[in-house]
């Protein structure tokens, strides 16, 4: 078993737990709430091991590097850290149907690290620029920020679909959205998990701005990347801002939430295949 | 402060941060779209040379230098400053408030309370009290107020500075910008093996910069992967002061040199078409140097006999890997053999033996500088993360105890409140009341 078969097969069975919470969101079948939760984690350590498994691999090769230095493994380490996040949130906040809209963002991630043409797979070597510890703390926190980030809009998502169908007055409890957590509830995760992404977030540009200064001597050039990653940091500054001192909540944070993530995703994504700068080793 | 002067006001506002905020995050997109620092022929061709007028005009080649972004940068740095002159002394004064002074009536009206009565008296009590609340971490303060007696604990009034570390350390990030761009500087040089200098180039400017000591290249190598990508870029350095050596090292990415503040990033390099051989007679242990353009013989200054040239090389990519050397002395025919480049080969000659080792000569190139703001950057960094995690996760809990006498036994009513994370302290404070209540 090599790790490209575990990862393989955890699309899969990300793909298999997005539908299982469907079902329990759409049929609200609460029973399958252990089990869905249970398949998850095990999909979870599968790819734990896929992800260790091709760190191993490194070595054997002879590179010797974590699996966090190019797009492939950036997005199954980004699928990893949603399916980390969502599994903490769901502990903590004992509500399951969150899944339905956070598990989703996952099995995304992994089917386009899968399927997408033009990603390359191959374990490569590290350019002489990526051989630093600073990579595995830049990428780890971001990734992290990255990911609450996700669970911040997939419940903005969520919100919003509640709020609509409150507001026209079609739900009450036994209809399909009163299976959702009260929206007071779904704003305070919302806010909470911004808030603990925009730490990390904040983490991440730092850790990134000293590894550019031990590398060049520069903590900040303004490349695209570095620039998107401060644009996101503002947006969730003006959100959290927004909300402590104007007090906003509610449909507008909700807004703000997915915003924010079309930001995070131009960030990751979009500046590598758009624009060009320091970073571009990301788009091969 | 004179919250009635309009501009003052505005100053402290939030609305202007909100709006300061927007407009960077804005603005900020221009540079990653527009290629920024080109010439203006390269405006004019990609645009049009009216447009490209226009970008000269609004600084857009250089935006994040321009008068208007380090404006808005400025305008945030004024804002949070009236806002926290503004904010600061009521915080501070929330943080050292005489609690026990507190108005009695609005205890029991606290969203957290509870109440009973003990038939304990008034001091057996006070003491359980504080005996309980200390093994839980809290220390307990007490005043009489009129017949009762009034406990009060906190934890973590500090925390309430929070926000504030954020915000100064925004502050403290731009003071070490401001003095790194004054105080220091930023450049490059490019230097071929073998030689040193004492200056560098500014970037921008190009202006040369003085060292104040020298650095020589010895060597420069790429090491390379099997699959014929760069694995390493290595400069072995040296320093010199006063044509004495006072620091070696070797430099990759990642792994500059620093002397006397100023700083050597490996950062790039050039190939040249010249080898550099090094010829070491075994017998007499005579080594000695030579530096040869291509397919050009040369003569060595003492091993006068010698004549040697590289007649070919093989190339990878952009850097020779193997070079074919032509080598003769007063004896017998020329010898010619191949090299690995950067490694050694020993020639069998008539009289002696020759070590003999030949690269492609490169020149290193080099990033330097010199911030001495750096330090001052990491500060506001790691209180900047220091902030947020206070201002994000920990919050100012205070309990109020007040033991008041009535009809022969005591009503114990204890309150408590929390100014961030509510949920988290209605837990803590049940379980605590709980406790105290228990025997
Ligand atoms: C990009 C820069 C900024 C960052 C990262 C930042 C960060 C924060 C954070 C983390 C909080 C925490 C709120 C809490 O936990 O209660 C906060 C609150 C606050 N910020 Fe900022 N801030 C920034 C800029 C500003 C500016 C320019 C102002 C200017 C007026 C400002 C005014 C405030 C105020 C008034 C609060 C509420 C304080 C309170 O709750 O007592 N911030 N900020």
């Amino acid at each position: 078993m090599d790790s490209s078969q575990l990862l393989g097969i955890t699309t899969f069975t990300y793909f298999f737990s997005t539908i299982l919470y469907a079902i329990i969101f759409i049929f609200k079948a609460k029973k399958l709430g252990t089990p869905a939760t249970v398949f998850t984690i095990i999909a979870f350590l599968v790819q734990t091991a896929g992800l260790l498994l091709r760190w191993q691999e490194s070595y054997t090769i002879g590179y010797g590097h974590a699996p966090l230095t190019n797009m492939y493994e950036s997005v199954i380490f980004f699928a990893w850290t949603i399916i980390f996040m969502y599994l903490l949130i769901e502990w903590k906040f004992k509500t399951k149907i969150i899944g339905a809209f956070a598990v989703p963002f996952a099995f995304l991630a992994m089917a386009y690290a899968s399927f997408a043409t033009g990603i390359n797979k191959e374990i490569s070597p590290l350019v002489p620029a990526l051989q630093s510890n600073w990579l595995l703390a830049h990428v780890v926190t971001c990734f992290i920020g990255y990911a609450a980030f996700a669970v911040a809009a997939a419940l903005g998502i969520m919100y919003l679909i509640k709020n609509t169908s409150e507001s026209r007055q079609t739900t009450n409890d036994e209809s399909l959205l009163g299976t959702l957590p009260p929206l007071k509830v779904i704003d305070d995760i919302i806010h909470k998990t911004m808030v603990f992404g925009f730490l990390w977030l904040t983490v991440g540009i730092i850790t990134g701005a000293i590894w550019a200064n031990s590398a060049w001597g520069t903590y900040w050039s303004w490349d695209p990347k570095e620039t998107w990653s401060l644009i996101t940091w503002f947006v969730y500054a003006i959100t959290l801002h927004a909300r402590y001192t104007r007090g906003w909540g509610g449909t507008r944070i909700a807004w703000l939430a997915i915003f924010g993530f079309m930001s995070v995703i131009f960030t990751y994504y979009g500046v590598n295949f758009l624009l060009s700068g320091l970073h571009s080793y990301g788009s091969n | 402060m004179n919250k009635t002067n309009p501009v003052v006001s505005l100053f402290a506002s939030v609305k202007l941060a909100l709006f300061t905020l927007c407009l960077l995050a804005v603005t900020s997109i221009i540079g990653t779209v527009i290629p920024q620092k080109e010439s203006f022929e390269f405006y004019a061709q990609n645009y049009s040379e009216s447009t490209a007028r226009i970008f000269q005009v609004l600084s857009i080649p250089d935006m994040y230098n321009s008068w208007w972004f380090l404006g808005l940068l400025s305008l945030l740095s004024l804002n949070l400053i009236v806002c926290s002159i503004d904010r600061f002394p009521g915080v501070w004064k929330q943080i050292k408030k005489d609690n026990l002074a507190i108005d009695l009536k609005r205890i029991g009206k606290m969203r957290l309370s509870q109440q009973w009565n003990s038939d304990k008296s008034e001091s057996e009590l006070s003491t359980e009290i504080s005996n309980k609340l200390s093994s839980n971490g809290w220390t307990t303060d007490q005043r009489k107020r009129d017949d009762s007696l009034l406990l009060f604990a906190q934890k973590g009034a500090m925390t309430r500075t929070g926000v504030y570390i954020v915000h100064a350390s925004i502050l403290i990030i731009f003071i070490g910008a401001i003095v790194g761009e004054i105080t220091g500087f930023k450049g490059s040089v490019m230097l071929p093996e073998t030689q040193s200098t004492s200056s560098i180039y500014e970037f921008g400017t190009s202006r040369a910069i003085d060292l104040g000591f020298e650095v020589r290249c010895n060597r420069f190598d790429i090491e390379f992967y099997d699959t014929g990508m760069p694995k390493a870029y290595r400069s072995s350095l040296t320093v010199l002061e006063n044509n004495k050596v006072v620091l070696e090292k070797d430099i990759v990415v990642n792994d500059p040199l620093t002397y006397k503040g100023i700083t050597f990033y490996q950062s790039s390099y050039q190939g040249y078409q010249d080898f550099i051989l090094n010829i070491t007679d075994k017998k007499t242990g005579v080594a000695e140097m030579i530096n040869l353009p291509f397919q050009q013989r040369g003569t060595l200054t003492q091993h006068k006999d010698v004549v040697i040239g590289v007649i070919n090389a093989e190339t990878m990519g952009q850097s020779v890997s193997r070079l074919k050397v032509w080598f003769k002395d007063a004896e017998g025919p020329a010898s010619v053999f191949w090299i690995p480049s950067g490694e050694e080969v020993t020639v069998q000659r008539a009289d002696t033996e020759y070590i003999v080792a030949g690269k492609q000569m490169y020149a290193t190139g080099l990033q330097v500088a010199k911030d001495p703001g750096v330090w001052i950057v990491y500060l506001g960094c790691g209180m900047m993360i220091l902030g947020l995690f206070v201002a994000f996760f920990m919050s100012h809990r205070r309990i109020w105890i007040l033991l008041k006498p009535e009809d022969g036994t005591n009503t114990v009513l204890i309150a408590g409140s929390a100014n961030k994370n509510k949920l988290g302290f209605d837990k803590t404070f049940e379980n605590l009341a709980d406790n105290i209540k228990s025997n």
